[in-house]
């Protein structure tokens, strides 16, 4: 296998890892906002509680992403980076009004109207900040960013304003909350607020196939290079079957309160979802114009870069492992 | 771009230095258990925390930022001088995790793993800075390419680190981060102390400040030194502009204050020491300095933003160091804190000295390179997006980084230097800190 198809698989596992993470903690965002009835206070604690010391750390997976495409492909992440600008942009700022509001109200006063100011933000900015990398995914995957020469073929709102990227924004956001909704039902000890998580987990399930579905309808008249690569491939079959299998499970477990095997079950789901995603447009990185092969760095560059990846694994997968273990070893057996 | 790196860098300098400072008092606390730095060990990684959530989404802007702004600058230079940022995501990966588990973890682990989690943070704090300064030392003297054609062959990313600006800037800057965190902090214990003399809290939290700043202050001129010939070395232009050399000389004069007049080539106004500026560039009084002079106007840095933005650094760093020794000198003579009001007033008027010193530094070295983005590589404006409207993203992220700034100040004021109720070891007790936020 050529040395660029490694590091993309590289850049692919972090930005799983950051959609299982982070997209979680975003997810937890969205139900502070739909945090509603007599236990609202107590199911805003709770995620508070979740994410507040995972969060940044979950949140490096997307930096680190963002660096291996920069260094490994640097002209696929310049054409993304000049297409994409708005989006982006409006993301970013997500990000900071998520990330400086999470910590601020863990730190300003105690008092209900300041806390409730900082969530509002908190949570608004969680919902955003899904819904437009979801629009990112989606521009590339319809081979909507086209960059020739350095200029933007089709202007700089065009490639992402339109159905089929919002449609991807839509099921992502709906990932996420389902992914945190399932992670609640593990964190909360109190059996009321428990039973809280799982019917939003349910909810939020049911919601999801529907938005992939709508997602897939769209996709057919709107960005036929999806439709292709999703329907058109010889593993597309059994791939949504997967896929399917663990939607349907996933919903089962928690229907049957079995809420560890729901984790696993939502986890798989999401994962198969993104491979699927890189899968239909491999061997593009930015379709229609940019490979892997074709935007990769030089061959001493990706050694290199390989190279950091297994000795930085090293050190990050105990440490990683020692963050989970303090936080949600001990909650989880109990 | 600018703004958003001028507004990172201080946050990335607290990164820096807070840990170092929360960490020395819970390990003071942990030999002495005295409540008072047990307090400073927690309100410190409050306030680390506060700066850390602000300085990592700030970060994250900017490594977007590189793209959206630069895409042909990184296009061009990501794959060279990538690796640095890659090793600084794992360096900034542990830094997250760990003080994940410092922040919430006091209960959870054991005293001394939760110090030694504290030390991983500062560690991995300092790491993450040398990497990005060694990709900026890169910018400044590129290495590890040959340019064939306009594109770049034989790319060497380990070569590219041990660029020759690497070693003297990572020094410099990091030892800037200890000491524009020590005195700020220091200048801020400081002020409560004049209101509060006998308040242990903030004397603990003095002595420790001044002892990281201090430190580094004495140090700061020694590293200066190095990369100043350094600079001499390798970018001979960017020196004539820190100095308002016009001309090229042999014996050249250093150059204190003044004013650059770059149409009539000289500066003006300046105190001149004779042969100070060879003795100090190439530690000969006769070695020859190139000026100006030597390259086309077209290449040439905003000469007086430059000259002035040096003087003010070293002014800033001289003050510094000054009042460092005065400070050891007063401590030896009292054997203890040197807590007379009127050094008290001296450390709460240099408080902002040293950020100042910082930013005047980056700008030195920034505005320095102009016009290249790249030294002698690519231009700065051959390297910015096509993408219309650009002032619309700058005015957005300017307005959202000062009203962060505006409540990360508010906040530090509530959450880490109230005064707690703590006058004598007495009267410490556990419930103080909960007391002093109310």
């Amino acid at each position: 296998m050529p040395l660029e198809y490694w590091l993309a698989g590289a850049v692919m596992a972090a930005f799983t890892l950051y959609a299982l993470g982070a997209g979680a903690d975003f997810g937890g965002g969205v139900w502070d906002l739909l945090s509603s009835g007599p236990r609202q206070r107590a199911q805003r604690d709770l995620i508070a509680h979740a994410i507040g010391p995972i969060w940044e750390a979950n949140h490096v997976w997307l930096i680190l992403a963002v660096v291996l495409l920069f260094v490994c492909f640097p002209a696929a992440w310049a054409a993304l980076s000049i297409a994409l600008h708005i989006p982006l942009t409006v993301m970013l700022v997500g990000i900071v009004l998520r990330g400086s509001a999470f910590t601020f109200r863990s730190y300003d006063d105690a008092s209900d109207a300041v806390q409730r100011r900082w969530g509002r933000v908190f949570a608004v900015a969680s919902v955003l900040t899904p819904l437009m990398l979801g629009v990112c995914v989606g521009a590339v995957a319809a081979g909507a960013v086209q960059v020739r020469g350095g200029r933007v073929v089709g202007g700089f709102v065009r490639p992402w304003l339109a159905p089929f990227p919002f449609a991807v924004g839509g099921l992502t956001l709906g990932l996420f909350a389902f992914l945190a909704a399932v992670y609640l039902t593990l964190e909360a000890h109190d059996p009321d607020l428990r039973e809280d998580f799982r019917r939003r987990a349910i909810g939020s399930g049911v919601a999801v196939g529907a938005l992939a579905f709508a997602a897939l309808a769209v996709a057919r008249g709107e960005a036929p290079l999806v439709w292709e690569g999703l329907v058109g491939r010889h593993w597309s079959l059994p791939l949504h079957a997967a896929t399917g299998v663990a939607a349907l499970g996933a919903l089962f477990a928690l229907w049957t309160r079995r809420f560890r095997a729901a984790r696993f079950l939502a986890i798989s789901q999401v994962s198969l979802v993104l491979w699927g995603w890189g899968a239909s447009q491999f061997p593009f990185i930015v379709p229609p114009d940019f490979t892997f092969t074709g935007t990769a760095a030089p061959p001493a560059v990706l050694e290199a870069v390989l190279g950091a990846l297994v000795c930085g694994a090293v050190i990050l997968v105990p440490s990683l492992w020692a963050l989970y273990r303090v936080f949600k070893g001990v909650r989880v057996e109990a | 771009m600018a703004i958003s790196l001028g507004f990172h860098i201080l946050f990335a300098a607290v990164g820096i230095a807070m840990p170092l400072l929360m960490v020395l008092a819970e390990d003071r606390w942990i030999r002495h258990r005295d409540e008072a730095s047990h307090l400073l060990a927690r309100r410190w990684a409050h306030g680390t925390a506060i700066l850390f959530a602000v300085g990592a989404v700030s970060g994250t802007v900017l490594s977007f930022e590189l793209g959206l702004l630069w895409p042909t600058f990184m296009a061009f230079a990501g794959p060279i001088f990538g690796m640095p940022f890659s090793l600084e995501g794992f360096a900034f990966f542990v830094e997250a995790i760990f003080l994940g588990i410092y922040l919430y973890g006091w209960d959870r682990v054991a005293p001394r793993a939760h110090w030694a989690a504290g030390i991983l943070v500062a560690l991995s704090g300092v790491l993450s800075g040398v990497f990005v300064v060694i990709a900026n030392g890169w910018m400044n003297t590129p290495t590890g390419f040959r340019m064939v054609d306009g594109r770049a062959a034989d790319v060497d990313p380990w070569a590219a680190m041990r660029n020759p600006a690497a070693a003297s800037e990572v020094l410099h800057m990091t030892i800037a981060a200890y000491l524009s965190v020590g005195f700020a902090v220091a200048a801020i214990h400081a002020w409560r102390l004049l209101a509060e003399p006998q308040n242990l809290f903030h004397r603990r939290a003095l002595a420790l400040a001044l002892w990281v700043g201090g430190v580094s202050a004495v140090l700061q001129p020694l590293s200066g030194d190095v990369s100043a010939r350094q600079v001499a070395l390798h970018q001979p232009v960017k020196l004539a502009s820190m100095e308002g050399q016009f001309r090229t000389e042999r014996g050249a004069p250093l150059r204190i204050g003044g004013w650059p007049d770059v149409e009539a080539e000289t500066t003006r106004y300046a105190i001149e020491i004779p042969y100070g500026l060879s003795l100090l560039a190439f530690h000969d009084p006769e070695a020859v300095v190139q000026g100006m002079e030597a390259v086309p106007r077209r290449d040439w840095p905003p000469v007086h933003v430059v000259h002035v933005a040096f003087q003010v650094m070293v002014a800033c760093g001289t003050v510094l160091a000054g009042v460092a020794l005065l400070a050891a000198l007063l401590a030896w003579r009292r054997k203890g804190l040197p807590d007379q009001r009127w050094f008290l007033r001296v450390v709460t008027l240099c408080g902002p000295l040293g950020f100042v010193a910082l930013e005047a530094g980056w700008t030195v070295t920034e505005v320095g390179r102009q016009p290249w983005i790249v030294h002698g590589v690519v231009r700065t404006a051959d390297a910015v997006t096509p993408m219309p409207g650009l002032a619309v993203p700058l005015v957005t992220f300017t307005a959202v980084y000062v009203f962060l700034a505006f409540v990360v100040v508010f906040l530090l004021r509530r959450q880490v230097f109230t005064s707690p109720q703590l006058v004598t070891p007495a009267q410490g007790r556990p419930g103080a800190d909960a007391a002093a936020g109310a």
